[in-house]
């Protein structure tokens, strides 16, 4: 039920996220989704692709810091107050979210939301119990 | 004026003869009292029957930095602890911090050399001296007090920082002599600037700056700012603190009190005594210290000295401003800084020893600023900004309370600190001082 997320240690600095992308580009891996924590002097690249494995590999290669992190990807009805009723869900079974973005794109009436709890185990369950669809890794090159 | 007319006048042939007593007495004390030492020159293969005249000093072993490291904490002490009236302590290199203590003639000693460094400076007895030097551990702050004691000043310890406060209390009290670090005067004249204070208007008419590099451009720039004469002091904590050397106002090479602190140039290459004028590592041996007497100790200060007679009347040998370091030490803020330091701090946190940079810069009127650059691998490296920001300020809380410094830690992408033939660059130093 868990997605694999691959977050990167960048710099500041110019040009270092298209170095990244054209990187994952050369390769023919996709990026699904794509969130930046930024501080000053330093941001923390996260993605979802198509072929996280892959994408490790060519980055390590390439002198990046890459980390793999489980990540829950769940579907929210797009309309308005749906992602509060996830949430409420979540806060109502002491769930904690360390942090949470969007897919890049979804064409029907859901939206993706990729989620990152610190017992993702937990919030799945929770999840489930209460009906809310979680995407599977294996959905992930389909979307 | 000249503090100890007979001392610091005495013709060269009279010098040495007082130098070679005294080391013949220094030779046979530590042998007799400091353990370490019988060991050193035992295993050195001379007697202290061997040391007669001050040119036999050559015949003895060094000391080195690490003598006083491996004997933590009184291990070269020739004097039972209840003897030593104060003690200091530095921050430590790879563990171990080094351990200086005084006993009563001592401090009497650095009384002594402090108010001859005063004098040589343009003090007289009946000014005020404001010390901007930290009091406490370090050994700048109370050096100079006692100095100011000795010579009858009024003296007001302002002790480092508060600098709105220094400069009302300037403005108010009117102090003649300011000693502090010369990198501080300058910080001051920004603070007093925008107090809307004129620094050329100030009080102030001499300075004695030291306990970090400076340059004949950072005296100019200080005595026009503050309209006032910069000279530059020089000591470290092993010898006695300040009061080593001192320029007078001739400002043409620091006067080194070699009755007391006998100087010894020593070529890098050959190990040889170097020739006047040529650089090479200043060594002392303390030659009148009871509670720690050193013998050709190693400061891993590269200087020159100069024999000849100063305008000033003065006879004691000169020494260059340092020139260089045999290690990597760095002076931040007038505290020493070895990269090693931050090595341990690292190694501490990580477990490993991540590569890192440090780089020390000086915007024009300010302090130093001391930045560390960390390369992030996969063991520190997390997804959360709030753990990596959490490392971050782990790292400089150790680093700051190692070094007694504030730090910058920046987390950088890893291969980026440029490597030569393999080995990381440690320390990039911007000043220009």
């Amino acid at each position: 039920m868990k997605i694999t997320q691959i977050s990167i240690f960048l710099e500041n600095r110019k040009g270092r996220l298209f170095d990244v992308c054209s990187l994952l580009g050369q390769k023919k891996i996709n990026i699904r989704a794509l969130n930046i924590a930024e501080t000053e002097e330093f941001g923390i690249l996260r993605i979802v692709v198509d072929k996280p494995a892959d994408a490790v590999k060519a980055l390590k290669e390439n002198g990046f810091v890459a980390h793999l992190t489980d990540i829950v990807a769940v579907e929210v009805a797009d309309h308005p107050g749906g992602l509060a009723e996830i949430l409420k869900i979540l806060n109502e079974n002491n769930v904690n979210i360390e942090y949470m973005y969007g897919f890049v794109e979804r064409s029907a009436d859901k939206a993706l939301l990729v989620f990152r709890f610190d017992d993702p185990d937990k919030a799945i369950s929770v999840l489930t119990e209460n009906k809310i669809k979680i995407i599977g890794s294996k959905d992930i090159g389909g979307l | 004026m000249i503090w100890n007319e007979k001392m610091e006048t005495m013709a060269a042939q009279d010098l040495k003869n007082i130098q070679s007593d005294r080391l013949k007495s220094i030779v046979k004390y530590v042998y007799d009292n400091c353990p370490a030492y019988t060991k050193k020159i035992d295993n050195h293969g001379i007697k202290p029957a061997d040391i007669n005249t001050i040119d036999d000093i050559k015949k003895l072993p060094f000391t080195i930095k690490e003598d006083l490291r491996d004997s933590y904490p009184f291990g070269l002490f020739s004097q039972p602890i209840k003897q030593l009236k104060e003690i200091h302590v530095s921050s430590g290199t790879t563990g171990n911090p080094t351990v200086v203590g005084y006993t009563k003639d001592d401090l009497k000693l650095w009384s002594e050399v402090m108010a001859r460094a005063i004098a040589c400076a343009g003090g007289v007895p009946g000014d005020m001296i404001q010390i901007a030097y930290g009091y406490g551990l370090f050994t700048g702050g109370l050096g100079f007090h006692y100095g100011a004691l000795e010579m009858g000043l009024t003296i007001i310890p302002c002790s480092s920082g508060q600098t709105k406060r220094q400069l009302k209390i300037m403005t108010d009290l009117k102090p003649r002599i300011l000693a502090c670090t010369p990198s501080y005067s300058l910080y001051m004249a920004e603070e007093a600037r925008e107090m809307g204070l004129n620094p050329r208007a100030s009080s102030w008419e001499i300075g004695i700056f030291g306990a970090e590099p400076w340059s004949e451009a950072m005296r100019k720039e200080i005595e026009a700012t503050w309209d006032m004469e910069a000279t530059d002091v020089f000591g470290m904590s092993e010898i006695i603190g300040p009061g080593v050397a001192q320029e007078c106002l001739q400002k043409n090479g620091m006067h080194i009190f070699s009755d007391v602190f006998y100087p010894e140039v020593i070529d890098l290459q050959t190990g040889k005594e170097a020739r006047p004028g040529e650089s090479g590592e200043l060594v002392i041996t303390t030659l009148t210290k009871q509670g720690i007497p050193l013998l050709r100790y190693k400061t891993r200060d590269i200087v020159s000295i100069t024999y000849e007679k100063c305008a000033c009347g003065r006879t004691s040998p000169r020494i260059s401003k340092i020139k260089g370091r045999t290690d990597d030490m760095i002076i931040v803020r007038g505290i020493n800084v070895f990269p090693s330091q931050i090595e341990h701090v690292l190694l501490s946190i990580e477990g490993t020893q991540p590569h890192y940079q440090l780089v020390v810069d000086r915007k024009t009127g300010e302090l130093d600023e001391l930045e560390v650059m960390v390369e992030v691998d996969e063991k520190i490296f997390s997804d959360e900004v709030k753990k990596l920001r959490a490392l971050e300020e782990k790292i400089r809380d150790e680093i700051e309370s190692v070094l007694g410094v504030m730090v910058k830690v920046r987390l950088v992408e890893p291969k980026t600190i440029p490597r030569s033939e393999g080995k990381a660059k440690r320390v990039v130093d911007k000043r220009t001082l």
